[in-house]
């Protein structure tokens, strides 16, 4: 008897090959049913079912593809197609207002865009021409000023809530009123801006540094959450690290807490500029609106971008079109401003986050 | 360079809880002394309390007196930011600075503490410590780069020279090699064979062979059950403590018959 060692194998079994090998969908199961539903959508139009019926129909035919798979691949396959069919819904919905208002500002507010629109103001100007520089300078003004108002205290906050603060009845009283701070309605922002700065000045004051308080009042409790959650972030090993160097704890926040968190805390604070930008009410009561440019935060009227649309809006004059016109540029200027904001913050947080995680 | 610790009676709390208890140890200057023990039983937490890291978290303290030098580390005059100066520490799973390149890393110590430098000095620091953690070689080619585009053994090494560029008078090594391979971990421990000629080097491991390997002395800690605080069983010269311990759970700790 030879003593080599016949490796054990257990037997084939095939009721176990065929659960490996199961059938399968082609792979362009999915392009074919989507391009059928197209080709549905397409003949309903042309068939003159109308748009909004065609897109539906066309919808509905895409569901032949769970159906399909049901009968080929079984049921745990065709829930996961008809799950991801849900998705992808649910998807395209979201979607649908997004594209509907890019397409509308775009369409009614490209012609206008021209040297002129963004060189002139509105001043003495009736009808035809004119421009939105007034609105732009009070924008980024009263908006830079809310940022340099906010973010100092926005970011100490947050500071003091993530390395100071844990555990304390008081972080946990300060965190609760900026949940409570978030959800202030803008309007109320802006009375609160306008009668803080009634009390130095008087009834009917108008301020574009009010503007930039109001703001700052619907932009810190944003900066805090989003500083706050970019420390959590940063590993306590980091802390310890130069803690065990000898490092002193502020030096250890100014020097390596922040730097590490900076890419997330820049995306957070550009982001809350975005969301204030386009804020319409406060600016309307305290910062109010002019047809002339002015520079000076602590004089007088000055114009923004919504409200300079809200009132070309409200009072377009005789005859009304330049006017609506200049509302829609201002509303796609405004559009960009937000996107370039974003566009911004991407490149930042790329540029500033921890080196060896490009 | 390099003193020697004295600790005398020492009790380490978290907040109410005794985590260590009537911990008395003399560390000797220049020599590598061991802690071991079984999982909590505050061989971490007492290593930490000897650089003051232990108050770090919200609630700890102690009780008792860690002299370095005949000085009193917790007494009223103080400073931890001196403390720790003076007593650098290396953790267990490295944590370069991930804003940082590998030469800034290094000089991390003295950068953060804004420390004003010429370039030809702090060259010298980078390439010294760098060699004496045995990194020099391997990335004097690319000091720009982030550290932690290293290897873990590689980070761990660089994480060694940033304590020691500061130079500091002991060492405190919690389990520096429990996230390293044995290639790794070997080259950790030539560099704390070498490193004991200058600095008093405190580590704590899992691994009794390493113990057993790099240190002079060993402290088995142990803790009587749930709950109960950790205590040091015994201390001695590593050989007696490996071949003739006195107390009955050293040897059996020893011998893995429990933990």
């Amino acid at each position: 008897m030879t003593s080599t060692i016949e490796p054990t194998r257990p037997p084939r079994r095939r009721d176990v090959l065929d659960d490996l090998e199961s059938r399968k969908l082609p792979t362009s199961a999915a392009r074919i049913v989507v391009g059928i539903a197209l080709a549905v959508v397409v003949l309903g139009v042309v068939g003159g079912l109308g748009p909004a019926k065609s897109v539906v129909l066309g919808w509905l035919v895409t569901f032949a593809l769970p159906l399909w798979s049901r009968v080929v691949e079984g049921s745990r396959k065709a829930t996961d197609r008809l799950v991801t069919l849900l998705v992808c819904s649910a998807f395209g919905l979201a979607l649908i207002p997004l594209a509907s208002i890019v397409w509308t500002v775009v369409s009614k507010g490209a012609p206008i865009l021209g040297s002129q629109f963004f060189t002139y103001s509105m001043r003495n100007v009736v009808g035809e021409g004119g421009g939105i520089y007034h609105a732009l300078v009070g924008t980024l003004l009263i908006t830079g000023a809310a940022t340099v108002i906010s973010v100092p205290i926005g970011l100490f906050t947050s500071i003091y809530l993530v390395e100071y603060g844990e555990g304390k009845r008081m972080a946990s009283a300060i965190r609760f009123l900026v949940d409570v701070m978030t959800g202030i309605p803008s309007i109320v922002a802006g009375l609160f801006a306008y009668a803080l700065f009634v009390l130095f000045f008087g009834e009917g004051v108008r301020m574009g540094i009010g503007g930039s308080v109001a703001l700052s009042v619907l932009m810190i409790p944003v900066v805090v959450r989003a500083c706050e959650e970019m420390l959590k972030l940063v590993p306590n090993e980091l802390r310890e690290a130069a803690f065990a160097l000898g490092v002193p704890k502020w030096r250890t926040i100014s020097k390596v807490v922040v730097p590490t968190a900076l890419a997330g805390i820049v995306t957070g604070i550009t982001l809350a500029i975005a969301r204030v930008i386009g804020e319409t009410a406060p600016l309307l009561i305290v910062a109010g609106y002019t047809d002339s440019v002015n520079f000076n935060l602590f004089d007088g009227r000055m114009a923004t971008l919504p409200v300079f649309a809200y009132s070309s809006i409200r009072n377009p004059g005789v005859p009304p079109e330049f006017a609506l016109d200049r509302a829609w540029g201002a509303a796609l200027v405004l559009l960009l401003i937000v996107m370039l904001l974003n566009l911004i913050a991407r490149l930042v947080s790329y540029l500033f986050s921890p080196k060896g995680e490009k | 360079m390099a003193k020697s610790i004295d600790v005398s009676d020492l009790d380490i709390f978290y907040g109410d809880f005794l985590a260590v208890e009537g911990v008395t140890i003399p560390i000797a200057a220049r020599s590598v002394t061991a802690f071991i023990g079984p999982s909590g039983c505050g061989k971490s937490t007492f290593l930490r309390s000897l650089n003051r890291m232990h108050e770090v978290i919200p609630g700890a303290r102690v009780d008792g007196k860690v002299l370095i030098d005949g000085e009193d580390l917790y007494g009223s005059d103080m400073d931890p930011v001196n403390v720790r100066r003076m007593i650098g520490m290396v953790f267990q799973r490295p944590n370069p600075f991930p804003t940082m390149s590998i030469y800034d890393n290094v000089l991390a110590g003295q950068k953060l503490n804004s420390k004003r430098m010429k370039k030809a000095e702090s060259d010298e620091i980078v390439e010294r410590s760098l060699r004496s953690a045995g990194l020099w070689a391997e990335v004097k080619d690319r000091l720009n780069r982030p550290g932690s585009g290293l290897s873990g053994g590689q980070q761990q090494r660089l994480c060694i020279a940033r304590a020691i560029s500061v130079q500091p008078e002991v060492l405190l090594m919690d389990e520096p090699c429990s996230a390293l391979d044995p290639i790794s971990t070997s080259i950790i421990e030539d560099l704390i064979h070498e490193l004991k000629t200058e600095y008093t080097i405190v580590i704590v491991t899992h691994n009794m062979q390493q113990a057993a390997r790099v240190s002079d002395e060993t402290a088995f800690f142990n803790l009587s059950g749930v709950g109960k605080p950790g205590k040091l069983v015994e201390v001695g010269r590593t050989e007696k403590i490996f071949s003739n311990p006195e107390d009955p759970a050293t040897e059996a700790y020893i011998q893995g018959r429990f933990g």
